[in-house]
């Protein structure tokens, strides 16, 4: 029997850009974009709360970490997108609950209890001593933390975070599952209809592809730059991200 | 509450788990006073300046500064510990330099001695800065205003930590062997500035064993060990006459 491959470039070329593949590339970004930013906020949050010397705080925290690192991310958006309505039971939050929100709020929720462990290394990687200068000049734990200690440990933070958006930028395209139209999704719903299943998942990977590539270009580039000489150069860098964070706006 | 003595320390104990760090430690320093405090390593001297200002909270005894106690308030004649706002409020008032400096490595010298002011103070940006660099001149930093603790050597850094903790207009200083970390040709420097400090009036509580220091600028010298002041005295009566064999053990291991 003759070994035939059939796999039509045209194709890939003319999906490349076609307008719902343009529309779920869209959407990655966008959740995944969202989800990320959510998951390092509950990262800040749930790392304070590990470190806190309340033990209430320190078991919620450590609870979340270990269900949500526990348990795979697929499991986890369908619970929320199948198995909360059916226990809520509410007609308005099922319609509320589009795929795209369950999406963000699964992925963000997940991203969360790793940012969480990431945060809590870089806050611990902050020598004591900066938190006992900054409490022996009158400032308060929440003070010292968010002036003298956080933006220290960014540097730490930085790098995996940076790894974390790539996983969460491919990770998206589980989301593909409950329906929701992202890059994956939108392959799926072609090749569906004209059974070039190759063409189409070689399209989404050029995209996927792309969009890790050109971040990990952007990242290679802010860690050499906070990585550079250890001293002015990586401080100025530095100081202006904590700019940017409103750390340093008037009094 | 100016009256009485600067600091008064009753019947201090400290413990980390099973190890009795302080033992009983009552101590009293007059406005004005330059105390130097020598020891052993381990006799608990860092742990009574942290006790000072609260960084490490006693197990029983009282510290009293300017009048108010540190860290607690009485409630029915027991104490009960500040809660956090008011616990820096006081401790706002105690200046500390320490061993290693501790500079904020991502502030630039003059970031480090306004960051309190500014934080803690709400004192305006221009303000302090303007104060910043006049306390950064008067440690002879004029130059390094905009220098990063990196880019400084190790005497410039102490001087600056000196310049940070001054900014918060202290009544009370303590300095955990503030030279020890410093190469021999850097000490001099730092000491200076601790000199000039003294000549203005400042309560000081000096960890250090520059015993040059300690008799030129000191009023009195206490001796540590295990936990409990073994001995007082003028920094002459202590280190050229003492009266404990703990304390002639010390000196001639030191000195
Ligand atoms: N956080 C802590 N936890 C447990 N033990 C501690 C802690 N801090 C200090 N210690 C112990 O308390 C004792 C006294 O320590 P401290 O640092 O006060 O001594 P020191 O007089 O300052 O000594 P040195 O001259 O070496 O600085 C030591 O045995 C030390 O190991
Ligand atoms: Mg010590």
């Amino acid at each position: 029997m003759p070994l035939a491959i059939e796999f039509d470039f045209g194709a890939v070329q003319h999906f490349l850009f076609n307008a719902q593949i343009r529309h779920g590339a869209w959407v990655t970004i966008q959740v995944a974009v969202i989800a990320q930013a959510l998951g390092i906020l509950l990262g800040g949050v749930f790392a304070l709360m590990r470190i806190s010397r309340n033990p209430v705080a320190r078991f919620v925290a450590g609870l979340y970490v270990w269900f949500f690192r526990g348990t795979p991310a697929l499991l986890q958006l369908f619970i929320l997108y199948f198995g909360l309505p059916q226990l809520i039971n509410n007609q308005t939050f099922t319609n509320e609950l589009t795929a795209y929100r369950a999406a963000i709020l699964a992925f963000a929720v997940n991203e969360g209890s790793y940012m969480t462990e990431i945060v809590r290394a870089g806050i611990l990687s902050v020598e004591s001593g900066q938190m006992d200068a900054a409490k022996s000049l009158g400032m308060t734990q929440l003070q010292a933390m968010r002036h003298i200690v956080l933006p220290q440990a960014l540097r730490v933070v930085v790098p995996p975070t940076g790894n974390e958006f790539i996983a969460m930028l491919k990770n998206t395209s589980l989301a593909s599952t409950i329906g929701l139209i992202e890059l994956l999704g939108a392959s799926r719903l072609i090749y569906s209809v004209n059974f070039k299943f190759m063409e189409l998942l070689a399209t989404a990977a050029i995209w996927y592809l792309a969009f890790t590539t050109a971040f990990s270009i952007l990242q290679a580039e802010l860690e050499r730059v906070l990585a550079a000489g250890e001293r002015e150069r990586a401080q100025t860098l530095f100081s202006r991200m904590i700019d940017l964070m409103g750390g340093r706006r008037g009094t | 509450m100016n009256e009485g003595p600067m600091v008064r320390v009753i019947d201090a104990h400290k413990r980390y788990g099973r190890l009795e760090v302080l033992r009983g430690v009552s101590l009293d320093v007059q406005r004005g006073e330059v105390v130097v405090l020598l020891g052993p390593s381990g006799s608990g001297k860092t742990t009574l300046l942290r006790c000072l200002n609260h960084l490490e909270p006693l197990n029983s005894g009282r510290i009293y500064v300017d009048g108010e106690l540190v860290g607690y308030r009485e409630r029915n004649g027991r104490l009960v510990e500040d809660r956090e706002p008011e616990i820096a409020r006081k401790r706002a008032a105690i200046g500390m330099v320490f061993q290693r400096f501790n500079l904020f490595p991502h502030l630039t010298a003059l970031g480090n001695v306004t960051a309190a002011p500014v934080r803690v103070k709400k004192m305006p940006r221009k303000e302090a800065e303007e104060m910043g660099r006049r306390l950064l001149e008067k440690v002879g930093l004029a130059a390094k205003v905009d220098g990063y603790p990196s880019q400084l050597s190790g005497g410039q850094q102490q001087r600056v930590a000196i310049a940070r903790a001054l900014a918060m207009e202290p009544k009370l200083m303590l300095f955990d062997e503030p030279t020890s970390a410093l190469d021999p040709e850097l000490v001099g420097e730092v000491l200076d500035v601790m000199k000039a400090l003294a000549k203005d009036g400042m309560t000081m509580i000096v960890v250090t064993h520059e015993m040059g220091f300690a008799r030129e600028v000191a009023s009195r010298a206490v001796f540590m060990d295990e936990g409990v002041i073994v001995e007082e005295g003028t920094p002459a009566q202590l280190l050229q006459d003492p009266q404990q064999e703990r304390t002639k053990a010390f000196l001639s291991r030191i000195l």
